[in-house]
């Protein structure tokens, strides 16, 4: 074995040295690979994700039947969401939180090295798992992927073929990747947090990484039992979720929103901690309400377990029920607005300048505000009648996600990226990459708010004529958002290439443990923590 | 070039129409902001409400839009305003605050905030609850009653009252959807036997489904429930204006969940009743030729215009089906094996065992409560005969009737 010592004379405890090539990947513990490794892969899938979704896209270009039968449609559909959710944005926030939560709080590396070895290398795994039944049916075997949509709703799910235990069985991984991904965060932050600094002066990433990680342990689980009560009612004659055996369809949807609406801020809740730092450091001020931002983080986190009826409205649920789910759903609205208000506050009277993490950001508070407003009007139970199911859902879930999710990732991959790297990206790039996808995402999923208020259901391969224009031009701006993302796959391989030097603190306004470091930072940082007065 | 002149003269007010909304598109952006104006052309918005729900529904829609349009546009508004006056290459100086620091600032801090709860929980929360106790009310006055069951990819319409009982299947031709023929006006929106709903009544609506869950919605009646299997939900219509209503489901509910609309007749009372009328005259004309001997010929030509209707969607027009979802009736072992047994009985997991009883866990569902014993004795007899099939046996509607009786 290779002799590695660090600077103080210590054998290097692991990570770099000990192996060259695919084996120090497959091998690492070191918290910045296993981050690198989480963002890679999230790019990968979001890419792939992303193709399913404009093969979509281009059969609803106009109507009729184009490229493919509904079977396959439906594959596509479903498979995209769990592939953007679970390979594509998890992954993501994960990345980001082995690679900066040490750096921002001062600790040597994540606390349990090998355990984070090991929740990255069960999501390569879970991802072909889930896209295999695609390739499978090309040499006949079976019908395809899950084509239940990602909701894997009973008895759709029940009856559909092998794609639907294939789902499950990557769901599963991915969920036991992420537990174990929740409980190195947890512990990291709880242990490991530099001398002086209190719970209360940690950074707000790690705030709303750390309610992300309560909720990811406290509903997966509920997953999990969902989807493996499925499983059994597939194969082995448990009638959960059916009628004729005492059991009922409706259960499986309380059990899977119970998770699911968690789930969105478990999207959400990290890049909500990211955006103040992005917004102080260009508005050369300190964040605004970091104790109101903190309080609406737990507040929201709270509301979000108890609100997950509103996903199924049309089902036919109770009056008191109904009215409950609209009055805490509504609460929602108010830790949300202390949020934005507290974004706003942060830019008002500071010295901003609008390089691309800025500009990222405040594309995302606007678009996000789209998301929230309409998920108020949502929570109304006697609206919703006519949004539910409808692309006016599709539409918001797209603000909030593709917003409120991956705009802000990219918020965050812009704004460390010269840290990682050591090199600027490119800003011309980087700007013409966050207008072209502001302005075709804008051209997909506005149209589609009208589809679904004029009447076109969700899910749908074909749609009647009243439909054409808007899909034809939310197609459109698919392709374009789609080919966009290239650009920023170019950006991020040729600053990770070279490109200009960057600084330690890479941004004048930035202030915060990581900026100490060099960038990038050495394989191993903060060997002797800092300590906070 | 000429049927399309024909065509255009014939829809000529509603190709008027569509102009006037092509031109609208173009303001696109425009309408988000002005839902008020935009909710007179209803292209933009909900289509024109018939229902007493669907109106209140769009109601609230308007009122929500607009008060969500300002909320977005004062609080961007003072976010483009810092974004302009707050920048370093205006030489803005950054202040250092991160909170509210006095009582006034704190007073204007928690201004927003009580606006908020005052729009959240009391200008759309107390309609919102009375709109839910509207559209949960089934029961009271309801004048009568239309079940609903869905099944992959039909719908079922009974009327107990009347003892009618049909099913509801699009009649777009394949080949337009295949792009084979060009596209009719209600493209997708239309049905071979639409429901007919006397306008001015209160229909309480029960819904339940065969397989999976449904959905049926109706745009216009702003009513939206699920249907779910084993289970029965309600909902309610008071439709106010005679016309034709479509709609679809709305939950995915499998491989053709895009062709299973859901087209309403909305007449006056008299013509309504006349139309029961006629359809229990129907009724009793099909239970009477239940007992007559029917000819292989018969059966085949009225077995013919069952499983176009009911089985082609998943064994496919030429009985191939779309293995190994949907086995293929071409060449099947089981519509060549034996019909029924010595005693006349159903045999476990035979031809007539499948169509009648289902197989549990898959699409295939029971027809027995779907089906007459003439449809029922007709599609078998067709499937034992087509595709290449010769079994060249058939079953007659009689003894589909004592199965019946005798599973009871």
């Amino acid at each position: 074995m290779n002799t590695a010592t660090t600077a103080n004379g210590h054998p290097a405890p692991h990570g770099a040295g000990h192996y060259g090539g695919v084996l120090r990947w497959l091998t690492t513990t070191n918290h910045k690979d296993i981050g690198t490794m989480y963002l890679t892969f999230s790019l990968l899938m979001f890419f792939v994700g992303g193709s399913m979704i404009l093969a979509v896209r281009a059969e609803l270009f106009s109507p009729g039947l184009q490229l493919m039968q509904p079977e396959f449609f439906n594959q596509l559909v479903g498979v995209h969401a769990l592939v953007m959710i679970f390979a594509a944005l998890m992954p993501a926030a994960t990345g980001f939180a082995n690679w900066m939560l040490p750096l921002m709080i001062g600790a040597p590396d994540m606390a349990l090295p090998r355990l984070n070895n090991w929740g990255f290398w069960l999501l390569p795994p879970a991802a072909l798992l889930l896209t295999l039944p695609f390739f499978l049916a090309l040499f006949g075997i079976g019908d395809g992927a899950l084509a239940t949509g990602w909701t894997f709703y009973a008895p759709l799910s029940v009856q559909g073929g092998m794609g639907v235990d294939f789902a499950i069985l990557a769901v599963h991984i991915f969920g036991i990747s992420s537990i174990m991904g929740s409980i190195n965060v947890i512990v990291t932050i709880f242990n490991m947090r530099a001398p002086g600094m209190t719970l209360m002066k940690m950074p707000l990433f790690a705030w709303g990484w750390l309610i992300t990680a309560f909720l990811l342990l406290a509903t997966l689980p509920v997953l999990a039992g969902a989807v493996t009560m499925l499983l059994t009612d597939r194969h082995f004659g448990t009638q959960f979720f059916d009628a004729a055996g005492g059991g009922d369809p409706i259960l499986f949807q309380h059990l899977f929103w119970f998770f699911g609406h968690p789930e969105v801020y478990i999207l959400l809740l990290p890049v909500w901690g990211l955006m103040p730092h992005v917004l102080a450091t260009f508005s050369r001020k300190p964040a605004y309400g970091y104790k109101a931002q903190v309080y609406s983080f737990i507040a929201i986190g709270v509301l979000s377990l108890v609100v997950w009826a509103h996903h199924f409205f049309t089902a036919g649920l109770p009056v008191p029920a109904l009215i409950y789910f609209m009055f805490s759903t509504m609460a929602i609205s108010i830790p949300l607005a202390v949020l934005f208000f507290c974004w706003i506050a942060t830019m008002w009277k500071g010295a901003m300048t609008f390089e691309t993490p800025m500009l990222f950001a405040v594309g995302f508070i606007v678009l996000f505000g789209i998301a929230g407003l309409t998920g108020l009007i949502l929570a109304d139970v006697a609206a919703d009648a006519q949004y539910h199911h409808s692309y006016f859902v599709v539409a918001h879930f797209h603000y909030a996600l593709f917003t409120g999710g991956i705009m802000g990732v990219m918020t965050g991959v812009y704004y460390w990226l010269p840290k990682w790297t050591g090199h600027m990206y490119s800003e011309k790039l980087g700007k013409l990459h966050f207008w072209l996808t502001v302005f075709s995402f804008n051209l997909t999923f506005m149209p589609q708010f009208f589809l679904g208020l004029a009447g076109m259901p969700r899910r749908i391969p074909d749609y009647a004529l009243q439909f054409a224009e808007f899909n034809a031009i939310s197609s459109v701006g698919a392709m374009i958002l789609g080919v966009s993302q290239l650009l920023f796959a170019w950006n991020i391989w040729s600053c990770i290439r070279g490109g200009e030097k960057a600084e330690a603190r890479v941004w004048e306004g930035a202030d915060g443990l990581e900026w100490e470091l060099p960038s990038p930072p050495p394989h191993h940082s903060w060997e002797t923590q800092p300590v906070i007065k | 070039m000429e049927s399309s002149a024909l065509h255009s003269r014939a829809v000529g007010s509603s190709r008027v129409s569509a102009c006037l909304r092509r031109t609208s598109s173009r303001a696109l952006a425009a309408s988000l902001l002005l839902p008020g104006a935009a909710a007179a052309e209803y292209k933009f918005n909900f289509p024109e409400p018939v229902t007493p729900i669907a109106r209140e529904t769009l109601h609230i829609h308007n009122e929500f839009m607009l008060i969500i349009t300002i909320l977005f546009v004062v609080v961007f508004a003072i976010m483009i305003y810092s974004m302009i006056k707050h920048r370093k290459s205006v030489g803005h100086a950054p202040s250092q605050f991160s909170g509210p620091s006095s009582a006034m600032q704190w007073f204007w801090a928690l201004i927003p905030f009580a606006i908020l709860l005052f729009i959240d929980f009391v200008l759309m929360g107390i309609p919102a609850v009375q709109a839910i106790i509207s559209m949960e009310d089934t029961k009271t006055r309801a004048d009568m009653v239309l079940k609903v069951t869905g099944m992959q990819w039909k719908w079922q319409y009974e009327y107990p009252e009347a003892g009618i009982k049909f099913i509801s299947t699009m009649s777009t031709p394949r080949a337009q959807i295949a792009n084979a023929e060009a596209k009719g006006e209600h493209y997708l929106l239309e049905v071979d036997k639409p429901v007919v709903l006397p306008v001015g009544k209160k229909v309480r609506i029960l819904l339940t489904s065969t397989d999976v869950i449904h959905t049926w919605w109706v745009p216009q009646f702003g009513v939206k429930r699920d249907a779910i299997p084993g289970f029965l939900r309600e909902t309610w219509v008071l439709i106010e204006k005679p016309g034709i209503y479509r709609g679809q489901c709305a939950e995915l509910c499998g491989k053709d969940h895009g062709f299973m609309p859901v087209v309403v007749h909305a007449v006056p009372e008299p013509e309504y009743l006349a139309w029961v009328e006629q359809q229990k005259a129907e009724a009793v004309a099909t239970a009477g030729s239940a007992d007559r001997a029917w000819s292989s010929e018969e059966l085949i030509a009225e077995g013919k215009a069952v499983y176009d209707k009911v089985c082609v969607a998943c064994h496919q027009d030429q009985g191939q089906g779309v293995p190994p979802v949907f086995p293929a009736l071409a060449g099947s072992k089981i519509v060549a094996g034996p019909l029924l047994d010595m005693n006349g009985r159903i045999i476990p997991d035979s031809h007539v065992d499948r169509v009648v009883n289902g197989k549990a866990g898959t699409a295939m569902q029971a027809f027995r409560e779907t089906l007459s014993d003439v449809e029922l004795a007709a599609v078998i007899t067709y499937e034992r005969n087509s595709f290449g099939n010769k079994v060249g046996d058939m079953i007659q509607p009689a003894q589909i009737k004592a199965l019946r009786q005798e599973a009871k």
